[in-house]
C-alpha cells in the first residue's frame, strides 16, 4: 500500500512483529508475526476477542513494550534501537493515549491533566495552559478545566484524556477500547470527537471489540490468535471517516461540542 | 520542568495530609530532639562552669596539707591525678618532712611582685567553724564565716553590693567589721537595711559595712551565706592565732594560673625547707584545671545526649523511606500513566526524591524551631544553651536523610516499565 498524500514513511510501520511472554513450556504467543502500515490520516480499528493479542499490539504500537521479534517504526524512527529516556520522548511527541480507563491522575483539575504531556516535554507554563485550554474546548469541555476527575462524569473523563492525548499534536492518537467503560451517550460524544479528529487530518488507531466503533473507522482489521485474519477498507484514507459522512447525511446529533464552548472560552 | 516536578511532589503530599504530617513529626521529633538536648548538655556544661568560675576566677587555693604518708618515689611537683573534685591537687608522695602551718608571712611572700610575678595577690584565709550571728533576737548559723584581707573579694568573685568592703586599714587594725551575704540578711535582718547595725558573731559584736551581691545557689552550698570579716578580727575573737586554713591566691589572667601553680610551689618549698625526697606540706588546687575536667566530663554528657537524639532522627528518616514506600506502590499506576504520556525517569525519581525532600525539609524546620523555642525553657532545672553548629547538622542531616531514605523508594518507582504500572491497580 502506498501513501495517498506525498509518499513519506507512513506512520505506523510493524514488519512481522512477534511478542512472547515467558519462556519454554509456558510461553505465550500473543502475537505471531504482524505486519501492517498506517499512513497519515488514516482511522483504523483493530477488533478481535480478547486473547487475540490486541492489547499486546497496542502496547508495542504505543511504545510501552518492545517487541519479541521484528521491527516497529514509528513515523520513521525504529523504535527497537531506542532507549528508554528516548522512548519517553517518542511517547511524549509522537504518541497521544486513550485508555479504557481514562487514566487521568486523580486530584489534578482537567487543565493540570492535559498540560501533564506538555510540562514533561517541556513547554513553558503560558504557551502550554493556552494549548490545554484549546484542547479542552475541541473536546467540548471548555468550562470544566478547573474540575477534578472526581467531578467530571465517565464521558467526560474520557474527553479529558482524549484532550490530553491531543495536546501534543501527536502523529498518532492509539486509543484502547476508549468507549469501553461509556454509556451510549457518552459513547457517541467520544466516538464524534475522533471522527473529527481524524477528519482534520489526524492519525486515528483504535482498539475495540464492538462492531459501532470500528464502524467509523476507515479500515477496519480483526485480530485472532495473534495473527492479522482481515483486513477490510471501509473508506479511503484521504476522506472523511464514515461516521462523519453517515451524520452530515443522517443530520445525526454529531458533535455537539464544538458549538457547546462557552463564549467566554473564545478569547483563549 | 524542575519547577513542575516539585509542583507535582507538593501536590501529592498534600492529597494525603495526616499522612504527610505524621511522617513530618517524625523528622521535628528528630531535629528537635537533637537541638533541645544537645543546648541542655551545653546548657548544664555552662552552669558547671558558671559555678566553678564563681568560686573565684584565676583563683588558687593553698592549703596545708596533712594527708598522705611515706611512699617511695621522688616528690614530683604536678604528679597529681585530675578528678573532678580533686583537679589539679598536689599528691604527697615521700617521706614527710615536719609539717608547718601556712602562716600570714607565707601569703605575704606569695604576693612578692619579684619573686612571684604571675601573682596578682595572695589572701590569707581562716574560717570559723560554728559562727552564730544574732541581731535584736534573731539568729542564724553562718555557713561560712571567713577571716581574710580586702583582696579576698575580688579573687573569690565576691562582689559588694550595698555599703563597701573593708579596707586594708581595718585588717591592719583589726576592726570588728563584717560583709554579710544575702542569705544572712534575710535570716538576721528581713527588712532591715543591715549597713552600719551590729550583730554579734558568738558574742562578739561586729558592724555590718556591706552587704555581698547575690550569687545564687550552686548545687549544695549556698553562696549567700557567707560573711567576710578582716583576719585579725576573726582570730582573735573566733578561730584563734593557729595555722591559716588557706591562702587564696589570684593570679594575673587566665593564662597566668599555672605560672602561679609553679611560682607558689617553689616559694612555699623554700619556706618550709620542703626538698626532692620530701613531701609538701601544702597543696595547691588549681581552679583551671578544676574547670577543663568539669567541662570534660559534660562534653561527654552532650555527646551521649546528642547521640540518643540522633537515633530518634534516624527512626525519623526510617519513616520516610517506609511512607515514601508506601506512596509509591499506591501510585503505581499514576507513575505509568505518566510514563506512558512521556515523563522521562528522571522526572518521575524527581518527584519522588522532592516529596521526600520536602517531608524532611519541613519536618526539619519546624524542628529546629520547636528545639529552638523549646530551648527558652528551663529544662530539668538547665537552662539550654543553644549550639549554632547543632542546628545546622540536624537541619542538613534531616534533608541528607531525606535524599537518602527517599533515594530508594524513588527508584523503585522511576524504574518501573510503564506496562506493568499502568496494569496495577
Amino acid at each position: 500500500m502506498t501513501s495517498p498524500h506525498d509518499g513519506a514513511a507512513p506512520v505506523l510501520d510493524a514488519r512481522d512483529v512477534v511478542k512472547i511472554y515467558g519462556h519454554g513450556e509456558t510461553a505465550v504467543h500473543a502475537l505471531r508475526g504482524v505486519s501492517l502500515e498506517v499512513h497519515r490520516g488514516d482511522y483504523v480499528a483493530f477488533m478481535g476477542a480478547s486473547g487475540s493479542g490486541k492489547s499486546t499490539l497496542m502496547n508495542i504500537l504505543g511504545c510501552l513494550d518492545v517487541p519479541t521479534t521484528g521491527s516497529y517504526l514509528l513515523d520513521g524512527t525504529d523504535v527497537g534501537e531506542l532507549t528508554q529516556g528516548q522512548l519517553a520522548v517518542l511517547r511524549n511527541r509522537k504518541l497521544g493515549f486513550v485508555f479504557q480507563s481514562f487514566n487521568l491522575i486523580p486530584r489534578m483539575s482537567a487543565l493540570a491533566n492535559v498540560e501533564l504531556p506538555l510540562a514533561y516535554g517541556g513547554v513553558g507554563a503560558s504557551e502550554r495552559r493556552r494549548r490545554a485550554r484549546a484542547a479542552l474546548r475541541l473536546v467540548g469541555l471548555g468550562e470544566r478545566v478547573g474540575h477534578e476527575p472526581n467531578e467530571l462524569s465517565g464521558g467526560q473523563q474520557q474527553r479529558v484524556a482524549v484532550a490530553r492525548a491531543l495536546v501534543t499534536a501527536p502523529a498518532l492518537l492509539l486509543a484502547d477500547e476508549p468507549t469501553g467503560n461509556l454509556d451510549t451517550a457518552s459513547t457517541a460524544e467520544v466516538l464524534a470527537i475522533l471522527d473529527r479528529l481524524n477528519a482534520q487530518g489526524r492519525t486515528v488507531v483504535v482498539i475495540t471489540h464492538e462492531t459501532e466503533v470500528a464502524a467509523h473507522a476507515k479500515r477496519t482489521l480483526r485480530l485472532v490468535d495473534g495473527r492479522i485474519v482481515e483486513d477490510v477498507r471501509n473508506a479511503p484514507v484521504n476522506g472523511p471517516p464514515p461516521g462523519l459522512a453517515a451524520a452530515a447525511d443522517a443530520t445525526d446529533p454529531g458533535p455537539e461540542p464544538a458549538s457547546g464552548s462557552g463564549p467566554a472560552e473564545r478569547g483563549w | 520542568m524542575n519547577r513542575d516536578i516539585v509542583r507535582f511532589a507538593l501536590r501529592g503530599l498534600s492529597a494525603n495530609k495526616l499522612r504527610s504530617g505524621l511522617t513530618t513529626l517524625g523528622i521535628l521529633i528528630g531535629v528537635a530532639a537533637v537541638i533541645l538536648l544537645v543546648a541542655v548538655g551545653n546548657g548544664s556544661s555552662r552552669q558547671i562552669q558558671e559555678s566553678i568560675a564563681r568560686l573565684g576566677s584565676n583563683t588558687l587555693t593553698v592549703r596545708p596539707s596533712t594527708t598522705g604518708g611515706g611512699g617511695p618515689g621522688g616528690a614530683g611537683p604536678r604528679g597529681g591525678f585530675p578528678g573532678l573534685a580533686g583537679g589539679g591537687q598536689q599528691q604527697s608522695s615521700g617521706p614527710r618532712i615536719q609539717a608547718k602551718d601556712l602562716t600570714v608571712d607565707d601569703a605575704k611572700a606569695l604576693a612578692d611582685k619579684a619573686a612571684a610575678p604571675s601573682v596578682k595577690s595572695a589572701s590569707p584565709v581562716v574560717t570559723a567553724q560554728s559562727a552564730t550571728a544574732a541581731y535584736e533576737g534573731s539568729s542564724h548559723a553562718i555557713a561560712q564565716f571567713v577571716g581574710s584581707g580586702p583582696a579576698y573579694f575580688d579573687a573569690t568573685s565576691n562582689a559588694v553590693g550595698t555599703g563597701s568592703a573593708f579596707t586594708q586599714a581595718d585588717v591592719d587594725q583589726a576592726r570588728k567589721v563584717v560583709v554579710i551575704g544575702q542569705t544572712v540578711v534575710d535570716e538576721l535582718f528581713g527588712t532591715v537595711r543591715p549597713v552600719g547595725k551590729q550583730i554579734a558573731v558568738n558574742g562578739v559584736p561586729f558592724t555590718v559595712v556591706g552587704v555581698l551581691k547575690e550569687k545564687g545557689s550552686s548545687g549544695i552550698q549556698d553562696s549567700d551565706d557567707l560573711a567576710i570579716a578582716p583576719l585579725d578580727a576573726v582570730r582573735q575573737s573566733l578561730t584563734g592565732f593557729g595555722g591559716l586554713d588557706q591562702i587564696v591566691v589570684q593570679a594575673t589572667g587566665p593564662d597566668a594560673t599555672d605560672g602561679a601553680e609553679a611560682e607558689i610551689t617553689q616559694i612555699l618549698n623554700q619556706r618550709h625547707g620542703v626538698g626532692t625526697g620530701s613531701t609538701a606540706d601544702f597543696s595547691v588546687q588549681n581552679q583551671a584545671s578544676l574547670q577543663e575536667t568539669a567541662s570534660e566530663s559534660s562534653e561527654t554528657f552532650t555527646v551521649l545526649l546528642g547521640a540518643v537524639a540522633a537515633i530518634s532522627l534516624l527512626v525519623g528518616g526510617i519513616g520516610i523511606t517506609n511512607i515514601m514506600l508506601v506512596t509509591v506502590t499506591e501510585r503505581t499506576r499514576e507513575i505509568g500513566i505518566r510514563k506512558a504520556i512521556g515523563a522521562p525517569r528522571r522526572a518521575i525519581l524527581g518527584q519522588f526524591l522532592a516529596e521526600a525532600i520536602v517531608l524532611s525539609l519541613v519536618g526539619g524546620l519546624s524542628g529546629v524551631a520547636v528545639g529552638v523555642v523549646g530551648s527558652q525553657f528551663t529544662v530539668l532545672g538547665v537552662d539550654p544553651v543553644i549550639v549554632p553548629s547543632s542546628i545546622l547538622l540536624s537541619l542538613g542531616v534531616s534533608v541528607g536523610i531525606g535524599l537518602f531514605f527517599g533515594g530508594f523508594p524513588a527508584g523503585r518507582a522511576a524504574g518501573l516499565r510503564p506496562i506493568e504500572a499502568l496494569r496495577h491497580e
